[in-house]
């Protein structure tokens, strides 16, 4: 095979001491290219590997170094290289899209147009500038060993009704992201905290229970595939499903009351050094090709999928200004104080 | 030549009424354009700025609404509703602050403190992108908080400048339309214009040649105009035509007989070798050559006044000049004694608009005709009486008959004497000067008796 892909896993401790840097780096395309494009995203490598090994077959004049970011670290530096202060990418993609409008807004990205952008409904493409590549579901997961039958949840309601049991067989079992540490979970929480009334009564539920906050959606799902936990809350589908696959003791859930669906959105760096072939990727990506590859690795759920599914209501994520209110000093401060009332640190 | 020919019937062209017609709407239409558009431009401008601007200065608001004092601090919750009503603009870039009374930022991005105090708006960048900012304050007055809060929120102009282009589009459009129905209903309304030329056109070309009647398609008021003038020109040909179709006839018909028995008679002189009846012969010949010339000259006299009554300019004239010249050139011939003719003319001059000549000509037929055929002595007279400037002749005789007055004027008139040595055309060319004139004929008797004929035309004013 020509197309070797090398992917070297530097799998970093996640300490809260580590200096930002990717998580692990991956390249893709060898010979003589002309192109190497740095493509920055909050993502496990494994997910996008097929459809980066696709398209670097499909432009041989392509080559991609891929970095896996944690969400918040990407912000950081993405901000720091549209400051200048860092070497910038060619792409940066994030499912944390409250961070990335807002790296948009600040003017940190270069628009691109091409058929493929052109077709992509509003709520998926702003300014020109930001597009969301797949589509996403906020889901809850439980271990389906420890967890009994009539006991799984399908809704927040249901999630309730388990914390608030007298027999407390949940209690200290249930996990959700820790906000602070992760930008999707800070997401996925503020979001939650605009849709329903559901938010203020989950969260006095966890405070209660001794729900635990933990980093990242691997780790959530790992555990509860484990059995270290029985429930996690708000895990994006993308993780869940890749590791049910393998686990069958892993059950995915999209909450029926409303899934929150949103789009890894990426942008094209105003220092891009290749913004051409940072379009391309782009290209590929929405192609239905790349789609493919994005949903055989669960990142892409086909649109009719996410809606046949349990008929839950599907709350999609636009692309736009609004998510820029979560990221507000002030807001993002209460929300994070109410937080470390229902979490305390150290626990 | 034939081209020569062909150049000489086509018209003088000076440029066609449809092209400038064209070209003045053209213009005209222009210049509106060019207004309209810019109209619609400033137009769509200020609409579309006064739209966005309500939904910045409402998010501005909303903003503030939310604003409260915790611990001598300024809390915002941010709103969402702000920014969906933001969002309305769907690919601008946002900005807000939310300073303090100290004017510290509370919230938000760094943004310079606006320098207005009071509600209002101004234009700005925001990283290079043309901005437009909305600034609203909020006054708190508490026991631990005083002063004004002021909320900045800034837009990138995407959206305005597209409805702006919108409304200037859909402006230019309509006014493209309208320019459109504009210029079809002009070329609409040129054909209608000028289909009545082209029906005269066609009605003039459909004519038989020797058609010179009035034309009398109906036309509108502008063009009755040329066709009045066209009708006029056309009965002047048509009197000309007349007038030589009558002058050929009256050759063909009096100039045969006469010239037919002259030659009858010469060649009778050839034969005769009595010297005798030669002589005789010869003075018959000599007559009828008399009679001849005396035709000829009138019915050439009548065809040049007929000519001079439409091609020479009528002028002012005293028909006591008049008078003097008929008595001067008459043929002295004809007189017995110079006692015979008598001038008999007033002091004061008696103008009258016309043509010398002819006039000339007319007066003198009148004293031929009453030397020839009246009894001496002949007296002419001028006069002015009842608007009328009258030239009349009379002579002691007792005139024509007063049945034959009505037929007299007319040529060849049997009754009017026409005879061996006179085709009868000296009255007919009296009528024809009196008629070109716009006087008239008069036949009648002096007070004394004696019989008059008169040449009676409008008087004029003296030249100045």
């Amino acid at each position: 095979m020509n197309l070797a892909a090398h992917v070297i896993a530097l799998v970093l401790p996640a300490l809260a001491w580590a200096q930002p840097g990717p998580e692990a780096v991956a390249t893709y395309g060898e010979g003589p290219a002309s192109y190497r494009i740095l493509l920055r995203g909050a993502l496990d490598i494994g997910n996008l590997d097929p459809a980066m090994r696709a398209f670097t077959a499909e432009n041989p004049e392509i080559a991609v170094t891929l970095e896996q970011w944690n969400t918040n670290d990407l912000a950081a530096i993405a901000a720091a290289a549209c400051r200048g202060d860092a070497p910038p990418a060619d792409l940066v993609m994030s499912s944390a899209v409250d961070q990335q409008v807002k790296l948009v807004n600040d003017g940190c990205a270069q628009p691109y147009t091409s058929p493929a952008t052109l077709a992509l409904p509003p709520e998926r493409n702003w300014r020109g500038e930001l597009f969301g590549l797949t589509r996403e579901s906020a889901v809850m997961v439980y271990n389906r060993a420890l967890v009994p039958p009539e006991d799984a949840p399908v809704s927040r309601f249901d999630l309730l009704d388990l914390l608030r049991r007298d027999d407390g067989a949940y209690r200290g079992r249930v996990a959700t992201y820790d906000i602070e540490a992760s930008g999707i979970g800070y997401l996925f929480a503020f979001l939650d905290s605009t849709q329903a009334t559901t938010f203020g009564r989950l969260i006095e539920a966890f405070g209660r229970t001794g729900a635990v906050a933990t980093c990242c959606s691997a780790e959530i799902v790992d555990a509860v595939g484990r059995g270290d936990y029985l429930i996690g809350y708000n895990v994006l589908r993308p993780y869940a499903m890749a590791r049910a696959e393998m686990n069958p003791n892993i059950g995915v859930v999209a909450p029926s009351d409303y899934t929150l669906v949103l789009s890894r959105a990426a942008f094209i760096p105003k220092a891009a050094p290749s913004p051409g072939a940072a379009g391309a990727l782009i290209d590929f990506l929405l192609h239905p090709a790349g789609q493919r590859a994005l949903t055989d690795t669960f990142v892409n759920e086909p649109e009719a999928a996410a809606t046949v599914r349990g008929g839950a209501a599907i709350r999609y994520v636009p692309l736009n200004p609004v998510l820029l209110v979560g990221l507000d000093r002030q807001k993002r401060a209460q929300l994070l104080a109410l937080w470390r009332r229902t979490f305390p640190p150290g626990r | 030549m034939r081209s020569g020919e062909e150049s000489a019937e086509r018209a003088v062209s000076q440029g066609s009424i449809a092209a400038r017609l064209g070209l003045v709407l053209a213009l005209l239409l222009a210049i509106g354009a060019g207004l309209i558009a810019t109209l619609a431009f400033a137009y769509g401008r200020d609409a579309a700025q006064q739209a966005y601007d309500r939904l910045l200065l409402g998010a501005a608001r909303q903003i503030a609404d939310a604003a409260a004092p915790l611990d001598g601090r300024v809390v915002v919750d941010l709103p969402h509703s702000a920014f969906e009503l933001l969002a309305l603009s769907p690919d601008d870039r946002v900005v807000y602050a939310v300073f303090g009374p100290d004017g510290r930022i509370a919230t938000g991005y760094d943004l310079p403190r606006p320098e207005q105090a009071a509600e209002g708006f101004h234009n700005g960048e925001i990283t290079g992108e043309k901005a437009r900012f909305a600034v609203s304050p909020r006054l708190f007055a508490e026991r631990d908080f005083s002063g004004p809060v002021t909320v900045v929120v800034g837009q990138t102009t995407r959206a305005r400048d597209a409805l702006a282009r919108q409304i200037t589009e859909r402006a230019l459009v309509i006014m493209g339309l309208a320019a459109l129905f504009m210029v079809l209903l002009a070329i609409f309304a040129t054909r209608s214009a000028l289909d009545p030329l082209t029906r005269i056109g066609r009605e003039i070309a459909g004519r038989r040649p020797t058609d010179l009647t009035p034309i009398t398609t109906p036309v509108p008021r502008e063009i009755a105009r040329l066709v009045g003038a066209m009708n006029r020109f056309m009965a002047r040909l048509a009197r000309q035509a007349e007038a030589t179709g009558t002058i050929i006839a009256d050759a063909s018909h009096q100039l045969r007989t006469p010239i037919a028995a002259l030659r009858a008679q010469a060649e009778l002189a050839a034969e005769e070798s009595d010297p005798e009846r030669t002589r005789a012969i010869i003075g018959r010949i000599h007559d009828r050559s008399v009679t001849l010339s005396r035709l000829t000259d009138q019915m050439l006299s009548r065809a040049l006044i007929i000519h001079r009554a439409d091609a020479v300019p009528r002028e002012v004239i005293d028909l006591r000049a008049v008078a003097v010249q008929a008595t001067a050139e008459t043929d002295h011939d004809l007189l017995a004694s110079a006692a015979d003719l008598e001038l008999d003319l007033p002091d004061e001059p008696v103008h009258c608009l016309g043509d010398a000549l002819s006039l000339s000509e007319a007066s003198k037929n009148l004293l031929f005709n009453a030397l020839r055929h009246g009894r001496a002595p002949v007296t002419i007279s001028v006069r002015s009486e009842a608007g009328a400037a009258v030239l009349a002749v009379t002579d002691t005789g007792p005139g024509m008959p007063r049945e034959i007055w009505a037929d007299a004027a007319t040529r060849f008139a049997r009754s009017s004497g026409v005879s061996r040595t006179s085709a009868g055309l000296g009255l007919s060319i009296v009528a024809e000067v009196a008629r070109a004139h716009g006087g008239e004929l008069r036949f009648g008797h002096t007070p004394a008796g004696h019989f008059e004929v008169a040449l009676a035309l409008p008087l004029a004013e003296a030249a100045p």
